[in-house]
């Protein structure tokens, strides 16, 4: 009798073990189809996520905020004021993907999340470290193609992940708006009145993504040059004769020290936009303008670089559209001393 | 060839590569305006800007820096008795690339990265020589050379943590370039500032040229013929040293030509040191103006000289080698 029932009893336990597993499961999940193609499991209302990559934590912070586990990197002490207090404050994990790898799977399962997100580049690479991480955690990845084009869209495709589709929808129509003004203004200035562009990083601002570059990608998307064309679709080291050769019309850069000292320094003289006063720093709290990260942030980079760009075609208050933009995506709406801080003047 | 035509030719040689070098670049400029920058046309404000203050001092830096790394090579190679001895064999680049990274990494000015690159490259090697007196090795080479590993290794895990610890986007691009070896950056008063340094180093070694020979015949042999082998294999040291550790402070670290450049003169006037070395500074300065040449001008972006001292300098001397016999044995 003993014989007969044990393995009957362990039958009958392993499947009231896996019924109880599955049934909570079976009523709060749905599956999606993210844009790797694959088809991911994931919770209905994601209650605590982590983004892969910054990218993508700039996108889940202005979508969801109160989703989030904790950052890439920590905020910098400048960029806190800048963010909802909430969020300020949550460590940095280490970024799951790309260059750098430095999380240890480890911490992210001790951050207890229910959702991976990563906005980026879709290739296979990527595609499949989603799928290994995927395995190796238990938890479900979703990869949005994070392309500068298909904006609005990665913004509402994150929402509908994240289940804000309301917040999502409200984010990408501002995004789709302000990519049809950038496109009507643009409409009215011909080719040739539109200016060459230098983007300088680093101290010596000799550091440049040359086009082609996903860091580079907001100079052509307002329809300048980049001067910079080279044999790299990344960042390039270029000499300050070569930038003397290319002769920009206008530098952006995302070095404050750089801004300060270009004018004074011998090797930069005779470039016309440095003759002319057209060197311009782009805000970088709590995200960059141009890109660091490229996700949505940039949407005010769009403005504000057509305001530097096209001077005279453009109208409208840049500070007031700053203050409302760091308003709706962010949560925080700067005062007249931090519109000081953040544009100069 | 005796050495005095050997010379002769070996200098106007390097003239003609320095005519080269300042001749063409990315910015075009035809061979008349140039010549009239030169004798003190300032009419062109432009041209007077690339020549003066971009393409000469870079032309220069990358000839003293040839002349540095060969001199410190050759003279390494004489002290050390090994034909496989390069200027970083006692930890100096690596402590100079330490100390710069970090520089990097904490966001220094450029002149403050310099700096640091410059003092950890003498900090380490003053290290190495202290460690090599303390286990009582002063007067084994190969104490030496291990202590010099060991603290070489100590800086590589150094770099490689601050290239842990850099912000991938920002400063690892800057970190990696900059441990390839540059000149991108180069201006006059980078130049001046490393100039003082590189002929203090220098100096001594051409003085001291055929004293520092006879260190090759063994501390025993010079020792003979009154020379302190201990004292001047520490001065050769400190003089290696000073040059190696400024020229890594203001162009990166460069592999290759201060091993490699030694073996070239070597071929050219045979084994003896005191010929061996004004060859080896001449054909130092004119190998690295023409690697830097082919640096600012192949491509649109920088090429680091590391990838091109090896990929120019590995072909020459395996041909050298090829043609010649073995001539580091006596």
């Amino acid at each position: 009798m003993f014989q007969l029932t044990r393995p009957l009893t362990r039958r009958a336990l392993c499947a009231a073990l896996l019924a109880l597993a599955a049934l909570p499961a079976a009523a709060q999940t749905r599956i999606v189809t993210d844009d790797t193609g694959r088809e991911i499991a994931l919770p209905e209302n994601p209650a605590r996520v982590f983004a892969a990559g910054p990218p993508a934590a700039t996108l889940l912070y202005t979508l969801k905020p109160q989703a989030m586990v904790g950052w890439v990197s920590a905020p910098d002490p400048e960029d806190r004021p800048w963010l909802r207090p909430e969020t300020a404050e949550l460590p940095g994990l280490g970024r799951l993907t790309g260059r750098g790898d430095t999380l240890n799977l480890e911490v992210l399962l001790a951050a207890d999340p229910d959702l991976i997100v990563d906005y980026g580049t879709v290739n296979p690479t990527y595609t499949d470290l989603a799928h290994r991480i995927q395995e190796q955690a238990g938890l479900p990845y979703v990869l949005i193609d994070g392309s500068f084009a298909r904006l609005p869209r990665g913004i509402r495709a994150m929402a509908d992940l994240l289940a804000v589709p309301e917040r999502g929808e409200e984010l990408a129509a501002y995004a789709e708006a302000t990519l049809a003004e950038v496109d009507a203004i643009l409409a009215t200035i011909p080719e040739d009145q539109r200016p060459t562009v230098y983007l300088a990083r680093g101290r010596e601002g000799l550091e440049t993504p040359a086009r082609g570059s996903i860091n580079a990608e907001i100079i052509e998307r307002v329809g300048a040059r980049n001067v910079a064309e080279a044999e790299t679709r990344g960042l390039a080291t270029v000499s300050p004769e070569q930038v003397q050769a290319w002769a920009p019309e206008v530098i952006i850069t995302i070095d404050a020290d750089f801004a300060a000292n270009v004018a004074g320094m011998p090797e930069w003289q005779g470039v016309p936009a440095v003759d002319n006063g057209r060197v311009h720093l782009a805000p970088a709290v709590p995200f960059g303008f141009i890109d660091a990260p490229p996700s949505v942030n940039r949407l005010i980079g769009l403005k504000w670089l057509m305001h530097k760009l096209y001077p005279t075609a453009v109208q409208g208050d840049l500070r007031a559209e700053v203050a409302d933009f760091y308003e709706l995506f962010y949560g925080v709406r700067p005062d007249e001393a931090g519109l000081k801080a953040l544009l100069g003047g | 060839m005796d050495e005095r035509a050997l010379n002769t030719a070996l200098v106007g040689a390097l003239l003609a590569v320095l005519i080269l070098g300042a001749a063409i670049g990315p910015f075009a400029l035809s061979p008349a305006r140039i010549a009239a920058v030169l004798t003190g046309d300032r009419s062109d404000s432009q041209a007077v800007t690339v020549l003066l203050n971009i393409r000469l001092p870079r032309v220069l830096a990358a000839a003293i820096v040839g002349a540095a790394l060969a001199a410190a090579g050759a003279a390494y190679q004489t002290t050390f008795r090994n034909p496989l001895v390069s200027p970083d064999i006692l930890g100096v680049s690596a402590g100079a690339g330490f100390g710069a990274v970090l520089g990097l990494l904490l966001g220094l000015p450029v002149v403050a990265i310099q700096m640091l690159g410059f003092g950890m490259g003498l900090l380490t090697v003053a290290l190495v020589i202290a460690l090599t007196l303390a286990l009582r090795g002063a007067g084994q080479v190969l104490i030496m050379v291990l202590c010099g590993i060991a603290i070489g290794a100590l800086a590589g895990a150094g770099i490689s943590l601050v290239k842990l610890l850099a912000d991938p986007e920002q400063q690892l691009p800057a970190i990696t370039f900059w441990l390839m070896g540059s000149l991108a950056g180069v201006k006059r008063a980078d130049l001046a500032a490393a100039l003082p340094a590189l002929l203090i180093g220098l100096a001594p070694l051409l003085a001291l040229r055929w004293r520092i020979g006879l260190l090759a015949m063994g501390d025993d042999e010079a020792r003979a013929m009154g020379v302190d082998a201990g004292r001047l294999r520490l001065l050769v040291i400190a003089c290696a040293t000073l040059m190696t550790a400024a020229a890594v402070a203001m162009a990166g670290v460069i592999g290759w030509v201060g091993l490699m450049v030694p073996h070239m003169a070597r071929l050219l006037t045979g084994p003896r040191f005191d010929r061996m070395l004004p060859a080896a500074i001449l054909i130092g300065a004119g190998f690295m103006v023409l690697v830097d040449t082919a640096a600012r001008t192949v491509a649109t972006l920088e090429v680091p000289l590391g990838i091109l001292t090896a990929v120019l300098g590995a072909p020459i001397f395996v041909l050298l080698l090829a043609r010649g016999a073995r001539p580091w044995s006596e």
